[in-house]
C-alpha cells in the first residue's frame, strides 16, 4: 500500500539527485537542469500533502496545487531569465564551465 | 491507482533525474529530464491532481525543455571534454548530498502521518480545474495579477539581456 511517506521519501530522494547535481556537475546548463529537479521535488511534496489533508468535504486542499501552480509559472519565468545569462555569459567568455567564470571567487 | 504503478513512475522518474545528473552531453541529459518530468506528471496524476499534471507536461516538457534544447543547440554544445575533478570536491559534494537524504529520510522515519494512508476521496469524480480556478481568482487573485506582471518583467529582462551590447 503507497503512503503519504512514500512520496515524501520519492520527492527527497528526487531533491537529493538535483542537489547532487548542482554540488557535483561543473557545466553550468546541466546545473541549471538540477536546480528544476528540485523545484519540481518539492512541488510533489506539496501535492502528496494536498491529496492527504482532505477538507470536510472530502475534496483535497486545493491551496497547495494554486501553490504549486504559482511555483511552476515563477520557475518558467526563471529558466527564460536564467538562460539569457547563459547566453550573455557565453557571448562574453566562450564558456559553460563554472570554473572558467571565477572573477568573484575570493 | 494501484501500487505497482506509483513503483514504476517513480522508478522511471529517479532514474531518468540520475540520468540528468550523470550523462556527459548536456542533450542527452535535457531529453532525460523530459522523460523525468513525465514520470513526475504520472506521479501528479496518482495524487488525483489532474492539472498540475498536464501543467507539468505543457509546461516543462512542452516549453521549458525546448528553450533548453534551443540554448544548447544555439551554443553548440558538444560533451563535456574530461577535465579532472578534485577528489575532495566530489566526495564532498557526494557526503553532503547523502547527509541530506539521510536527515530527509530520518524525519519522515518519524512523522506518524507518514505512515497512514491517503484517505479515500468523497466522489471518484473531480473536477480539479474547477476548484483550482475558482481559487486562483477568488483569494489568490492578486498573487495570480503580481505573477502576471513577474512575466511580462521576465520578458523585458530576457530582450534587455539578449541585446548585442550590454550599457
Amino acid at each position: 500500500m503507497v503512503t503519504l511517506g512514500h512520496y515524501l521519501i520519492v520527492s527527497g530522494l528526487l531533491f537529493t539527485i538535483g542537489f547532487a547535481g548542482v554540488l557535483l556537475r561543473r557545466n553550468i546548463i546541466i546545473i541549471f537542469m538540477s536546480l528544476e529537479l528540485m523545484l519540481n521535488a518539492a512541488n510533489l511534496s506539496l501535492v502528496a500533502f494536498s491529496r492527504f489533508r482532505l477538507n470536510a468535504a472530502g475534496i483535497p486542499n486545493y491551496n497547495a496545487q494554486v501553490f504549486v501552480f504559482f511555483i511552476i509559472t515563477v520557475a518558467a519565468a526563471e529558466v527564460a531569465v536564467g538562460l539569457a545569462i547563459i547566453v550573455a555569459l557565453y557571448r562574453a567568455r566562450q564558456t559553460t564551465h563554472v570554473e572558467d567564470v571565477s572573477s568573484l571567487k575570493f | 491507482m494501484p501500487a505497482f504503478l506509483f513503483w514504476i513512475f517513480a522508478l522511471v522518474m529517479l532514474g531518468f533525474g540520475a540520468a540528468v545528473v550523470i550523462n556527459r552531453n548536456p542533450i542527452a541529459s535535457a531529453l532525460s529530464l523530459v522523460l523525468c518530468f513525465m514520470g513526475l506528471s504520472a506521479l501528479f496524476m496518482s495524487l488525483d491532481a489532474f492539472f498540475i499534471g498536464i501543467i507539468q507536461v505543457l509546461v516543462y516538457a512542452g516549453a521549458v525543455m525546448v528553450l533548453f534544447l534551443f540554448i544548447i543547440m544555439l551554443l553548440d554544445l558538444r560533451a563535456e571534454t574530461r577535465r579532472k575533478m578534485k577528489v575532495v570536491a566530489v566526495v564532498g559534494g557526494s557526503a553532503v548530498a547523502l547527509a541530506f537524504f539521510i536527515q530527509v529520510y530520518s524525519v519522515i522515519g518519524q512523522l506518524s502521518a507518514a505512515k497512514q494512508p491517503f484517505p479515500p476521496l468523497s466522489s471518484p469524480k473531480m473536477d480539479d480545474v474547477h476548484s483550482v480556478g475558482l481559487l486562483l481568482f477568488s483569494n489568490y487573485n492578486l498573487p495570480f495579477q503580481i505573477i502576471g506582471v513577474l512575466v511580462l518583467v521576465a520578458t523585458i529582462g530576457v530582450i534587455v539581456l539578449s541585446k548585442r551590447e550590454l550599457r
